[in-house]
């Protein structure tokens, strides 16, 4: 039931964000362009899908590091600090579209890959170098011989850009067809790498290379939103630690960086000794407990 | 395990999350983010 819910509003969610619905008509491109593009979404969603009806945080950071009156990036930084204090990973595993894609692509009926623990734990790391090089350092330094930025992850590594926005763009607009070279095609050998691996491996992009989830990942112990773990109820079965796909043992680090809080350890555990709370209700509880 | 941060860590922070925005609001980020979600992003797409 809960595993349902989250696929509902999953869905719901990219279809509210992608609602722009005449972006999708064949012709000369057409952006949604109304002043909620003032505005990021949550998660990671491709400015230029043609259905976009808000900013791709990552690449709005990027717009205002590569813009000539370059910024310090403070109200895209405030917004997703603030995002991941509310929330932390619970965005990557319910409002992200690019997570959805990964998951429904692993949902396809083939043997499944899980890396080695010891491969696994140093690529993790690839994220961060990902968010501090590609999105924040090399945009914001970096100037070319006319004084422009350029977004590096944008442009060279992002493949939901490629499958959100380029791939359908190109299929509608003919006049784009005519600019493609050899750019497009190193990014559409790179989203079917990402479309490859996600068949057989849970998320890889989430895992590996996500610089947005490496940056919520950041506030994942001090969020709102946290994973708690009934120590008394625990029975120590590893039964939360075998559901999990993103490789986490949740009984013993509740609020790891790579948990996307699907909730799936939750509904695994026999004795319910997992759940999800926020400080908060801790604080009601206690309250309740001295009356 | 580990204490929990205490919520009030939490919303120190938050607070200090909506004063960074507010200042990058104030400094017109907005507009920089606006102008180029509302065209196409050749580079995004992999044209440019």
């Amino acid at each position: 039931m809960g595993k349902y819910r989250r696929k509902a509003v999953q869905v719901v969610w990219a279809a509210l964000t992608n609602g722009f619905v005449k972006g999708f008509l064949p012709g000369t491109p057409n952006l949604y362009s109304g002043p909620l593009k003032h505005f990021c979404v949550p998660g990671l969603n491709c400015y230029s899908c043609p259905g976009a009806l808000g900013a791709c945080p990552i690449g709005a950071l990027q717009a205002v590091y590569t813009d000539r009156h370059r910024g310090a990036g403070l109200y895209v930084l405030g917004y997703l600090a603030a995002v991941g204090l509310l929330a932390g990973r619970f965005i990557c595993g319910w409002l992200c579209l690019f997570g959805l894609i990964q998951e429904l692509l692993y949902k396809i009926p083939t043997p499944k890959i899980r890396v080695p623990e010891r491969i696994d734990r140093k690529l993790r790391y690839l994220k961060y170098a990902v968010l501090a090089l590609l999105v924040v350092g090399l945009p914001f330094f970096y100037r070319d011989a006319f004084g422009s930025g350029v977004p590096f992850f944008c442009e060279y590594l992002c493949p939901a850009g490629t499958l959100e926005g380029g791939i359908p763009l190109v299929l509608l607009n003919k006049s784009l067809r005519a600019g493609l070279g050899a750019l497009f095609r190193w990014k559409v050998f790179l989203l079917a790498l990402f479309v490859l691996s996600s068949i057989f491996i849970y998320r890889p992009f989430c895992k590996y290379l996500c610089p947005l989830g490496a940056f919520y990942a950041l506030f994942q112990k001090v969020s709102l939103v946290r994973m708690r773990v009934d120590e008394g109820a625990c029975i120590d079965c590893g039964a939360c630690e075998k559901a999990c796909h993103m490789n986490v043992a949740p009984c013993r680090t509740p609020n790891s960086g790579e948990c996307i809080r699907c909730g799936e350890c939750m509904e695994a555990c026999p004795v319910k000794a997992l759940s999800f709370g926020t400080g908060l209700r801790k604080k009601e509880r206690i309250k309740e407990e001295t009356v | 395990m580990k204490k929990e941060v205490p919520l009030k860590v939490t919303v120190i922070m938050l607070a200090a999350a909506a004063a960074v925005c507010a200042i990058g609001v104030l400094l017109g980020e907005p507009q920089t983010v606006f102008a180029k979600a509302a065209s196409i992003c050749l580079e995004c797409i992999g044209i440019g």
